[in-house]
């Protein structure tokens, strides 16, 4: 199976309410999940930054300065679904799919997450603004990783 | 002293609990790398602060962490590990995820996908042992199409037999016949419930064993056909087909049966294609019939009495093994180890007791091995199997071994949680385990032994508090 043959089913796929879909050919099986919400709603989770490359234990990431207690209420962190590399945008030579301080709605891909060869897109499930992005690009997250947190756009 | 080569640069575990802290052990003495993962639920874990990396694959239920292929492989992508470690149960018998690791490019420690498929498939592995002339237990080969067949089946396999729905389980489409007069009845009856149960009437014959043996023997190969084995355990002292203390040498067999049991066992090993470790179970009879059972394509809970017998490190063999290295050196038993498995259960009711160790003390002392994941404050999460600690006691001879093991026992201290230790303690004491006189009915007749004594006890009880009013009027005073 070639890429643009996954590529292909990818599209296929979107906009549609198929959440898993596999298939096996010539030993070869895929299986694409779409969960319905990407991130884990209500799940509190430590933050373990570059966990492939830092193996000292430190109390969440260094790296990116951001303070997920400050303005609780109104701000909501999208986390990892999923282990793979974290990736900002489609490919290399692409924009970004979001920036700081970007405006995104529901269901706006944020990110995508390359795993077995297969870039899964990252969804927003809630209306708001990015506040942070919390892991560099190409970097490595685990499940349960906060990947951006989004101020919430108060309702009318 | 690290090897200047180690096998692999490094390994992910994808396992929990003691088996991931045995397989990390292994690859440190061979100078190998670890990638622990856990689920939400084990963040805190031993074999996640042991390991040198670790990677969250995801939420407490095992179908989404531990048994998660995407997120495993992923995993080991972006840690870059060379080979997978997947211990025992969740993964380790699953041919789609060894199929996977192959493609993935990543080296999966165990058999091929072949051999996991083939022993995997009861019916097929059964009827090749059958044309290798392994000994299986007799019956007849599939179905059986109507009563008159059924009675020529059951005439030369002897009674007493079972007849079982050949789509069934959970007891459904299930009769033990133990005289020929019975027979008839109870093929159709058995024959009406597996339709009723399972829409077909399909059934099949074998031969039922009261009360027998299990016992297995350890075998290890190469990818150049040797084919190596290291004795047998003897795991009859289980309860509802869950083991609870297993020994090597077993009581019961004589180094005749056992050389012969050897040979079958590298014969269904050939016969499969076998490479790496692997244990052959064999159901004995009272008269040392053997049987072959079934193939566990895998390392056992049960691995170090022979590892401990054998001066012999199954888990680095088996890393060694799928680096492709050979196996070049025999090794010979000694002595008498036993392995008692300590859960966290109600060691009466064996209802599980999750929770958190308050205060732990392991036994030490000449001959005691422990291999466990648990520490002072850690929690048994109730998501998986209730294995907290295996003692493993060698002796010069078997008593050695079981005063050994009796001393651990009660130098062992696990507050906070209920663990099977008095259990063990008890079985050590029993007199018909002490002669080695015991099979897989011995954990029934042991507990309804117990049982007939304490209320013998109780009886004498309030017999003496009837007797005493002043007494009984003391207590409840209180």
């Amino acid at each position: 199976m070639t890429n643009p043959e996954i590529s292909e089913l990818l599209a296929l796929l979107q906009g549609t309410n198929i959440t898993v879909f596999e298939l096996e050919r010539e030993g070869v099986r895929i299986r694409i999940e779409k969960p319905a919400f990407p991130s884990i709603a209500g799940m509190k989770l430590v933050s373990r930054e570059n966990t492939s490359q830092d193996h000292a234990p430190t109390e969440g990431g260094k790296t990116v300065s951001h303070s997920p207690l400050s303005n609780k209420e109104s701000s909501r962190t999208v986390t990892s679904p999923i282990v793979g590399t974290f990736y900002r945008s489609p490919s290399p030579d692409a924009s970004s799919y979001i920036e700081l301080g970007a405006t995104v709605r529901k269901g706006q891909i944020l990110c995508i997450i390359e795993a077995m060869k297969l870039m899964n897109e990252i969804e927003s499930e809630f209306d708001g603004v990015v506040k942070a992005i919390l892991v560099e690009d190409g970097k490595a997250v685990e499940f349960g990783t906060p990947l951006i947190e989004i101020e919430i756009a108060p309702e009318n | 002293m690290a090897r200047p080569n180690p096998p692999f640069q490094k390994i992910l575990i994808a396992n929990r609990g003691e088996i991931a802290v045995r397989v990390i052990r292994a690859c440190r003495e061979l100078g190998i790398r670890t990638v622990a993962i856990f689920s939400t639920a084990d963040r805190n874990a031993l074999h996640v602060s042991m390991a040198d990396e670790s990677v969250c694959v995801g939420p407490p239920e095992t179908n989404s962490s531990y048994r998660n292929i995407p997120n495993i492989i992923s995993a080991a992508e972006v840690t870059q590990s060379e080979a997978i470690h997947p211990g025992y149960g969740f993964l380790s018998e699953n041919a789609h995820f060894a199929e996977i690791c192959h493609s993935a490019g990543v080296v999966f420690i165990g058999p091929s996908p072949e051999s996991i498929s083939l022993m995997g498939d009861k019916a097929r592995a059964k009827a090749l042992m059958r044309e290798t002339g392994v000994p299986v237990v007799p019956g007849s080969i599939g179905a059986v199409a109507s009563e008159e067949e059924g009675m020529a089946i059951a005439e030369e396999t002897g009674f007493p037999l079972i007849i079982k729905a050949s789509a069934g389980g959970g007891g459904r489409g299930m009769r033990i016949v133990h005289e020929k007069e019975s027979f008839s009845n109870a093929f159709q009856s058995a024959q009406t419930e597996a339709y009723q149960a399972f829409g077909s009437k399909d059934v099949y014959i074998e031969k039922f064993f009261i009360g027998p043996h299990h016992v297995e023997i350890q075998i290890l190969a190469d990818k150049d056909g040797n084919v190596v084995t290291m004795g047998e355990r003897d795991c009859s002292v289980q309860r509802r087909h869950q083991k609870l203390l297993e020994e090597t040498p077993s009581p019961l067999l004589t180094a005749r049966i056992r050389q012969e049991m050897a040979e079958t066992a590298v014969k269904a090993a050939k016969a499969c294609g076998y490479v790496n470790a692997g244990t052959v179970e064999f159901l004995v009879d009272d008269n040392k019939n053997f049987y072959f059972i079934e193939m566990n394509t895998r390392i056992q809970v049960e691995h170090p009495i022979t590892e401990q017998a054998f001066d012999y490190d199954l888990v680095k063999a088996q890393i060694l093994v799928a680096a492709g290295k050979s196996i070049s050196d025999t090794h010979k038993p000694s002595g008498h180890v036993i392995e008692c498995r300590i859960n966290a259960e109600d060691p009466w009711t064996f209802t599980p007791s999750p929770g958190t160790i308050t205060r732990i003390i392991p036994p030490g002392g000449p001959g005691i091995r422990i291999d466990s994941w648990v520490t002072q404050g850690s929690v048994i999460p109730p998501h998986y199997d209730s294995l907290i600690a295996k003692i493993i006691a060698k002796g010069s001879d078997r008593n050695e071994a079981i005063a050994r093991m009796k001393r651990a026992l009660s130098e062992y201290v696990i507050d906070g949680i209920k663990t099977t230790i008095p259990l063990h303690l008890e079985i050590l004491e029993d007199p018909d385990f002490i002669r080695g006189k015991y099979d897989t009915s011995f954990i029934e007749s042991f507990m309804g032994k117990r049982e007939k004594r304490l209320q013998q006890e109780k009886i004498e009880q309030e017999f003496d508090e009837g007797n005493s009013p002043e007494m009984t009027h003391k207590r409840s005073g209180r």
